[in-house]
């Protein structure tokens, strides 16, 4: 059974349909990209996804379990948690403070602060800091360190390098290589193809709330990924119905 | 010595303005909501003191353990019942209601109870009119020293709270961003229940002192509220130890106004809140700074 499963959902935002009949599974260790152009629908599919939006229609489960209703606070202690596009930390409590908010209500696991310090070093020294105050690079960590304080078994990480110098990107998915090579299932929206192809598993290509390309990120090739992202030839889109 | 006797009473006379103000500040800037209903909601829990010393000869002291879950009780439904469902229609609509809360609770204690005053300084043995002597010219109000130190002891527990317990962490963040919060795993209409059953725990306790001063009516509460809001706007809106100062800053202008006429005492308080609110907007805390170490550095 798929850790996650998406079944036709959609989603508004007000009048604009974001996400259109959207059908998505991923399986347990799996590093699935999410990837399109601006306003295709992959942080509305997120954000619907970890119960920050709730969808008009369809179903969204977590272990077989229907958590389409479940609030987003009750989502995170049943293992998803979202580190959202912006980062959104409290600016106004340090780097600890934000990672032992998360702490609170979370499941049994291994992380805690001083494993977070472990895996993003250049937190150590701003431990104290007021998030307010940190470099784009240290926030983004800050971010994702928070998420993983929940012990999440889903990871949904979204432009977790939009805003930042490319030095502070490669930082932060230095970080991230040793999470992802210990098994963590993670969906993460990428507009860096070239990265997004190196560290997923599978890559799935949204255009206009629909999912045109989806595929092993080893089978699907650059111009494959470019055309679905311009929606240049739609002949793809059955590509999403043949996967298993 | 006129004036060193009203500097004195005057910072004591703050506390008591800091701790009527403390629930209003608490509201005020962790959950944004100016609460129009705080003076009379004092009240409320005056009565249930008076009631229970009355009729049951309980202390008010001991009666701060069934009153104060009391206010708790209430606090958590005037998030829940009132506050949560008129803030879908606006920002504005939660002051309007609390604004028509404060009307139907001084017309409903003056259906029950009248127009009597009444005072808790019955029930409190020599507290309410006792003193300690300074010096030969200067006394201080046992009341008014007690209220000023638990002023002090309230302000000073709500903020360490806020920054070492969870909870408080979680009443910060959902203050900051009730959106992000949920994301973290915080139930953010919860934590906002549990904020307003906070603040009106310690309007609980600010309703016992208010009613030990001196005495009290139905309609007393919009005149507490006024005082209150001056002392948390004066200190700067949600900052707890600025409340205290902002009380201190109330009660000297006003004392100190009395020393100079008569009737300066309700006048002086109110201009200083006056010029403080509008001062702000033209003068920062930094230009203060500047402008006093300029005058410090002059030669005498």
């Amino acid at each position: 059974m798929s850790l996650l499963s998406v079944e036709n959902l959609d989603v508004r935002h007000g009048l604009l349909q974001a996400v259109r009949g959207v059908s998505i599974a991923v399986d347990h260790g799996e590093i699935v990209a999410l990837i399109g152009a601006n306003g295709a629908g992959k942080t509305t599919l997120l954000r619907s996804i970890a119960g920050a939006h709730p969808p008009v229609a369809g179903v969204i489960r977590l272990d077989g379990v229907d958590v389409t209703h479940v609030p987003a606070y009750r989502r995170v202690s049943m293992g998803i948690a979202l580190v959202p596009e912006g980062r959104r930390l409290f600016s106004a409590m340090t780097v600890e403070e934000n990672l032992l908010l998360a702490g609170a209500s979370r499941r049994k696991g291994e992380w805690n602060v001083e494993r977070v310090m472990e895996a993003f070093p250049m937190l150590k020294a701003r431990r104290s800091a007021l998030c307010g105050s940190l470099s784009g690079g240290e926030q983004q960590a800050t971010a994702i360190g928070r998420a993983l304080m929940t012990n999440p078994r889903i990871l949904l990480l979204d432009e977790v390098s939009l805003g930042l110098s490319p030095h502070a990107v490669n930082l932060v998915y230095a970080s991230l290589d040793g999470l992802m090579a210990s098994g963590a299932t993670i969906v993460l929206v990428e507009q860096d193809l070239k990265r997004a192809l190196r560290v997923a598993t599978r890559v799935v290509c949204m255009l206009e709330g629909r999912i045109v390309l989806e595929g092993r990120a080893r089978e699907v090739t650059r111009e494959q990924v470019t055309q679905a992202y311009f929606g240049l030839r739609r002949d793809h889109a059955p590509a999403a119905e043949s996967h298993p | 010595m006129n004036f060193v006797n009203a500097i004195i009473q005057g910072i004591l006379l703050g506390g008591y303005y800091a701790m009527i103000a403390c629930g209003l500040s608490f509201m005020m800037g962790v959950m944004k909501i100016i609460n129009l209903a705080h003076g009379s909601l004092a009240i409320v829990a005056a009565f249930a003191f008076f009631l229970l010393a009355e009729y049951w000869e309980i202390n008010p002291f001991l009666a701060l353990l069934l009153v104060l879950p009391l206010m708790a009780a209430v606090g958590w439904f005037l998030q829940r019942g009132i506050l949560e469902q008129s803030a879908r229609s606006g920002a504005l609509v939660p002051i309007l209601s609390t604004f028509g809360l404060a009307i139907v609770i001084d017309n409903t204690l003056f259906e029950y109870f009248g127009a009597d005053t009444r005072s808790l300084a019955p029930f409190i043995g020599s507290l309410s009119y006792d003193s300690w002597s300074l010096t030969n010219d200067i006394y201080v109000g046992k009341l008014a020293v007690v209220t000023f130190v638990a002023a002090m002891a309230l302000l000073g527990g709500l903020q360490l709270l806020l920054t070492h317990t969870p909870i408080g962490r979680a009443i910060r963040a959902t203050a900051e961003d009730p959106d992000t919060v949920e994301l973290v795993g915080i139930n953010s209409r919860a934590v906002n229940a549990i904020s307003a059953a906070i603040a009106l725990t310690t309007v609980g306790i600010a309703g016992m002192f208010l009613a030990m001063r001196a005495t009290f009516d139905p309609y007393a509460g919009p005149l507490q509220l006024i005082f209150a809001f001056e002392a948390a706007v004066i200190g700067g809106a949600g900052s707890l130890w600025g409340t205290l100062a902002g009380g201190v800053i109330l009660g000297l202008a006003q004392t100190l106004g009395a020393q100079v006429h008569p009737q300066g005492f309700l006048i002086t308080g109110h201009a200083v809140f006056l010029i403080i609110l509008f001062g702000r907007r033209y003068v920062s805390l930094r230009d203060v700074r500047m402008i006093l170490g300029s005058l410090l550095r002059q030669p005498a």
